[in-house]
């Protein structure tokens, strides 16, 4: 007769109790008679030992990672290579994926996508350093002040912010454009325009998300040992040489962090376009992501959707790794 | 009061005033009548149409039912994803198993797949379950938060075992470990993260616009976007909506702000 592993931890004390009616029988032990046996400790422990506790704890994530993570990843691929309309899918080999590389408005909204990259992720870190510099600053008066208005508008929804800025932005009543004639400035069609439709969506995104990128980097910056700048004082450093040479080495891994991220939110960019724009003028703002809402729920071409879910996700992480790439290695 | 930085401390003024300033012409513009929204120069002070906004919206979204549905989905679904994250966070930081390390990558590895990829699969579904138009449709995908499982592995990490393994000594069973020890020393990390996932529930916008159909069903932000796309667009109110989805995060964000930031700064500093 032998006992379960899980059994043992649970069933010395009993076992005593019993004696030799307990060997004879073995469920009698758990059957909760036993006077001096905390039966339902006993039980639990049996449930829960050394060794399976640990599976019971990840038991809700794995499953909702099974369901709501992998499986999708996975069917998302085969429907890639499936086409038809809603329910009824059909195998199609690579048939999407040559859509998708001949496919104009792919590229448009892929050109946008990478235009709004480029211009928007450099202007919003520079200036979030610039932020976190000065609040970093000892001397600065009503420090918690400036850091606290900074970091609001990260906790705008994109919906209340795009609505507040389709109105800002107006061109003939909006409020940029008010502030602007008081400098003598003509007004701006900023949403109007194909050119000025971009400076607006890369305007918003960057009032968005550069207070966030700010508290990151102050959090980066107050981990750096003083006793670096002493030192480099002492050797005669100024305060550029110690930026360089200091702060921005030290700072590498948050920089890291928020290249990566900023990256991989950029390139799924969806909310700020859809409010603001709907992706116009022209396509000027169509992003790759809105184009792929547009094929999946207003055509219901869920396998040309999956395709362009799948191109994006390789461009997000090729780009990805060759950020960790170029930052990470380098000393 | 003497500052020996006045320049700087000018120009994180100026940084303040761009950040904040959108927000107080958006206060005001919600009280406006429509047509003073659009008016030249803006309108700074309150105006007096807020209670005709609010009006307004009710019949135009159902506001009060739209509201409760925000709740309704960003409560539940912070509640269940700061329960699967401390249960999962706190297996990984304390117990050694088998297949550790493989699920924490794979779990960590979702991070950088766009979620786009996962969307028609999860409406399919969503659809093959009745589940569309449901809170569940909503709550469900968001209960397995990556990053929350991230934070909480790091947080507890660093909680002694010795003061675990004393509860145990005495007697404690492994959940009354965890209710008893692991969740009351770490109640800071725990609301920061849970505030982590309300700001994400409430203002999450793609998904629930896909899942929820019924106008009665929507959310405020997606309720909010539907309003704009209206040839007749009343823009005091369509405002006003922004504000109130804004104000709630803001109001709690100030209570919590400590709390907050530190959780911020635990998951981009830590490791």
């Amino acid at each position: 007769m032998s006992l379960a592993p899980s059994e043992r931890l649970g069933a010395t004390g009993d076992a005593a109790a019993d004696g030799p009616a307990a060997r004879r029988v073995p469920k009698r032990r758990h059957s909760g008679t036993s006077p001096a046996g905390p039966a339902r400790p006993s039980g639990r422990r049996r449930l829960l030992t050394r060794g399976s506790i640990p599976y019971v704890l990840i038991m809700p994530a794995v499953l909702g990672f099974a369901v709501f993570k992998a499986y999708p990843i996975a069917a998302s691929f085969w429907l890639s290579l499936t086409t038809g309309n809603g329910d009824s899918q059909h195998f199609a080999g690579l048939d999407n994926y040559r859509r998708l590389l001949a496919d104009p408005l792919f590229w448009t909204a892929l050109r946008n996508t990478a235009l709004i990259l480029v211009v928007q992720v450099p202007l919003m870190l520079g200036l979030a350093l610039l932020v976190a510099l000065g609040l970093n600053h000892s001397k600065v008066w009503l420090r918690p002040l400036w850091r606290l208005g900074v970091f609001i508008p990260s906790l705008t929804g994109l919906v209340a912010t795009g609505v507040m800025f389709s109105v800002i932005l107006n061109r003939d009543a909006g409020l940029l454009n008010w502030v602007l004639s008081l400098f003598g400035i003509d007004p701006v069609d900023w949403l109007g325009s194909s050119f000025w439709a971009r400076i607006g969506v890369v305007l918003v995104l960057t009032w968005h998300y550069t207070g966030y990128n700010a508290v990151m980097y102050l959090a980066g910056l107050q981990g750096i040992p003083k006793e670096l700048y002493e030192a480099a004082m002492v050797d005669g450093a100024g305060p550029v040489r110690r930026f360089l040479s200091i702060t921005l080495p030290q700072l590498r891994p948050i920089l890291l962090l928020t290249v990566v991220l900023s990256t991989i939110g950029t390139l799924q960019l969806f909310d700020e376009p859809y409010v603001l724009t709907g992706g116009g003028p022209d396509n000027a703002t169509l992003t790759v992501t809105m184009y792929l809402y547009d094929n999946g729920f207003k055509y219901f071409d869920f396998g040309y959707a999956s395709a362009l879910a799948y191109a994006l996700a390789l461009i997000v992480s090729v780009l990805g790794v060759l950020q960790v790439r170029l930052m990470g290695e380098r000393r | 009061m003497k500052s020996r930085a006045p320049l700087l401390t000018v120009l994180l003024a100026g940084a303040f005033g761009l950040c904040v300033g959108p927000f107080y012409w958006l206060a005001m513009a919600a009280t406006q009548d429509d047509r003073d929204v659009f008016s030249w120069p803006p309108k700074l002070l309150p105006g007096g149409h807020l209670l005709d906004n609010l009006q307004g919206l009710q019949d135009s979204i159902g506001l009060t039912r739209v509201l409760l549905n925000s709740v309704i989905v960003a409560g539940l679904q912070t509640v269940g994803a700061v329960v699967v994250s401390v249960l999962a966070g706190y297996a990984f930081a304390k117990f050694d198993f088998r297949g550790r390390n493989l699920f924490f990558v794979l779990l960590l590895s979702t991070l950088v797949i766009p979620d786009t990829v996962m969307l028609i699969p999860i409406f399919q579904m969503m659809m093959d379950l009745g589940l569309i138009d449901s809170y569940q449709s909503v709550i469900l995908p968001g209960l397995v938060t990556p990053f929350g499982i991230f934070l909480m592995r790091q947080a507890l990490r660093s909680m002694p075992d010795e003061l675990l393994d004393a509860a145990r000594v005495d007697g404690a069973g492994e959940l009354r470990v965890l209710w008893r020890i692991v969740i009351p020393v770490n109640r800071p990390v725990i609301a920061a993260l849970a505030l982590f996932v309300f700001l994400g529930g409430w203002n999450q916008f793609v998904w629930p616009l896909i899942a929820l159909r019924s106008p009665e069903m929507q959310t405020l932000p997606v309720a909010t976007a539907t309003l704009q796309g209206l040839s007749t667009t009343n823009y005091a109110q369509v405002l006003l909506a922004g504000a109130l989805a804004a104000i709630p995060v803001m109001a709690l964000f100030l209570v919590l702000q400590r709390q907050f930031i530190s959780g911020l700064l635990a998951g981009a500093t830590k490791e």
